[in-house]
């Protein structure tokens, strides 16, 4: 079951269960994250995948009746602990949204942001930063010259990578995408495909997405999950040409969800 | 399809008279309006000259005179009003929005917010007589600011609320996801989204003030002659107004016409302001 026992992991999920008040959203869900490949969560909607990426990097905290229960451990430190300083697991583990959300301020500004919430930069160092940072998201050279516009100005696939641009530039340890590409055009959704493929040798991610083939192309890692349940998990090749599972191969095909 | 007509034109009908109805619920609230504008100007106009601003309120039985120590007085009870309620009524607003949203103490406040707003103003006037005014033993702008603090606060503390609330949530969380402790993520991120419908709520709230009479009646009073002094009696545009209208003399009457046409422009260039230097710009 565990394929990744030759690569170090950088996240280890050891019997989560997850709860949204009454309601059961994980059921008993164990799985690792591969340091520096793409690890990607499929199944029909409702399945928890989304879930199970907002455990990892506590964002359920924001509100009060969800709750996990078990361990992650982020790099060997229980991060469901209650002494878990969750700001300063949000700057090492990052998030981009479905939906694009720059902040109401300028491109540099956007990105810089998460930048100074906890490095002192020079004004130098942050310009390279910034211009390190867009050039990773591979938006530099649209927006070089119009670094002091409203984010809000760029276009739905600009303002996404203008997203996974702020994201990057605090150097995160993973980086978590939320169906990243359900809300851009198919050109956008190329260019951010293309994107999780030149990050990975940087960064661990992990991606949620309804679309099996993007899954196929972009990850190295596959967990299909149903109901709450991990039904299986393994290399993308295997999952996608020779699933273990019937279930698997029902959903994979198209048989339902 | 087979259209039934006797319905149809029953529905055309119908409509037309709905139509009808609310046309003419709008001419009837247009007409008065415009009928208080004509009024306004027609009675304050003629005293609108350079006098009004740089003469003093003239003393009974004496001709001419203008209104330079109302204006200047309502001027400054009114900046300090704002200065003291838009930081009062803003951190309140983020405090319901962003920390104490369902606990008691957001859900007391709330209702002891919507009790303010509809508090008769001479209530609240008489409240400060009490306890600023009798303790101390004389009027003073300063009472006249705290009285229509008490007005504005509520106002400016709902409509930040409103606004942040219309922020939408996956904002709050891409600040989040990048470490950003709470307090930041309510000023830098939240507050900022919200900052142009935040501004129309105080210039809203300033021009509502500026024309409250009963509160400042019990508190600043008023002051015949050109004063500074905060810590005394100030002249101010609406008790001026309420002393002259009524009174015998011409140009005390022609005063109070200015005044109140003075207050009505005011008013009037606060809300335009608030629709088009607020408006969101970008979309």
């Amino acid at each position: 079951m565990n394929q990744t026992t030759q690569l170090k992991n950088a996240i280890e999920v050891k019997n989560l269960n997850f709860f949204y008040g009454k309601f059961q959203g994980l059921k008993n869900v164990s799985m690792n994250i591969a340091e520096r490949k793409v690890t990607a969560f499929i199944g029909p909607s409702g399945c928890g995948k989304s879930t199970l990426l907002r455990t990892l990097n506590r964002m359920y905290s924001l509100y009060p009746g969800q709750r996990a229960e078990g361990e992650i451990n982020l790099y060997g430190q229980n991060i469901l602990d209650k002494s878990q300083d969750l700001n300063l697991l949000r700057a090492r583990v990052g998030m981009v949204f479905q939906k694009p959300t720059p902040f109401p301020m300028t491109i540099y500004d956007n990105i810089a942001f998460g930048v100074r919430l906890y490095e002192t930069l020079s004004e130098s160092e942050m310009d390279e930063r910034v211009e390190w940072a867009l050039s990773k998201a591979a938006l530099w050279t649209e927006v070089k010259d119009k670094l002091g516009q409203n984010g809000l100005s760029l276009s739905g696939g600009q303002q996404q990578r203008l997203c996974i641009a702020r994201s990057v530039a605090v150097k995160p340890s993973v980086l978590l995408l939320d169906e990243p590409t359900s809300a851009l055009d198919p050109i956008s959704t190329g260019k951010v495909e293309e994107l999780v493929n030149e990050l990975k040798s940087d960064y661990t991610i992990a991606i949620v997405t309804h679309n099996m083939q993007q899954a196929a192309r972009v990850s190295d890692f596959t967990a299909y999950m149903y109901l709450g349940e991990l039904v299986e998990f393994g290399e993308t090749e295997q999952i996608f040409f020779k699933p273990a599972k019937t279930a698997t191969e029902d959903y994979i095909t198209g048989r339902f969800g | 399809m087979k259209i039934d007509n006797t319905l149809y034109t029953k529905r055309r009908i119908a409509s037309q008279i709905g139509l009808a109805l609310s046309m003419s619920a709008m001419a009837v609230g247009l007409s008065v309006l415009i009928w208080i504008l004509y009024v306004l100007f027609s009675n304050g106009l003629s005293a609108f000259d350079l006098n009004l601003f740089i003469h003093d309120t003239p003393a009974p039985g004496t001709e001419g005179g203008g209104l330079r120590n109302a204006i200047v007085g309502s001027l400054m009870i009114v900046a300090l009003t704002v200065l003291v309620s838009t930081p009062v009524g803003i951190l309140a607003g983020i405090y319901l929005t962003e920390f104490g949203d369902e606990s008691k103490t957001a859900e007391l406040t709330r209702f002891v917010t919507d009790i303010m707003l509809s508090a008769p103003s001479i209530v609240l006037g008489l409240f400060v007589y009490a306890i600023a005014v009798s303790t101390v033993g004389n009027f003073s702008g300063y009472a006249g600011s705290l009285a229509l603090s008490l007005i504005a606060i509520p106002v400016v503390m709902r409509t930040t609320e409103n606004m942040l609330r219309l922020v939408p949530g996956s904002l709050r969380e891409a600040a989040f996801a990048l470490g950003a402790p709470r307090w930041k993520v309510s000023t830098m991120v939240t507050l900022r989204a919200a900052q142009s419908g935040v501004m129309t709520g105080i210039l809203l709230a300033v021009a509502r003030i500026s024309g409250e009479t009963a509160p400042l009646l019990f508190t600043a009073l008023n002051n015949q002659f050109f004063s500074t002094n905060m810590g005394a009696p100030m002249a101010n545009l609406p008790v001026v107004i309420f002393q002259f209208a009524m009174s015998p003399y011409d140009n005390w009457v022609r005063l109070a016409w200015a005044g109140a046409l003075l207050i009505t422009m005011t008013v009037l260039v606060l809300n335009i302001l608030a629709r088009v230097v607020f408006r969101d710009k970008v979309h």
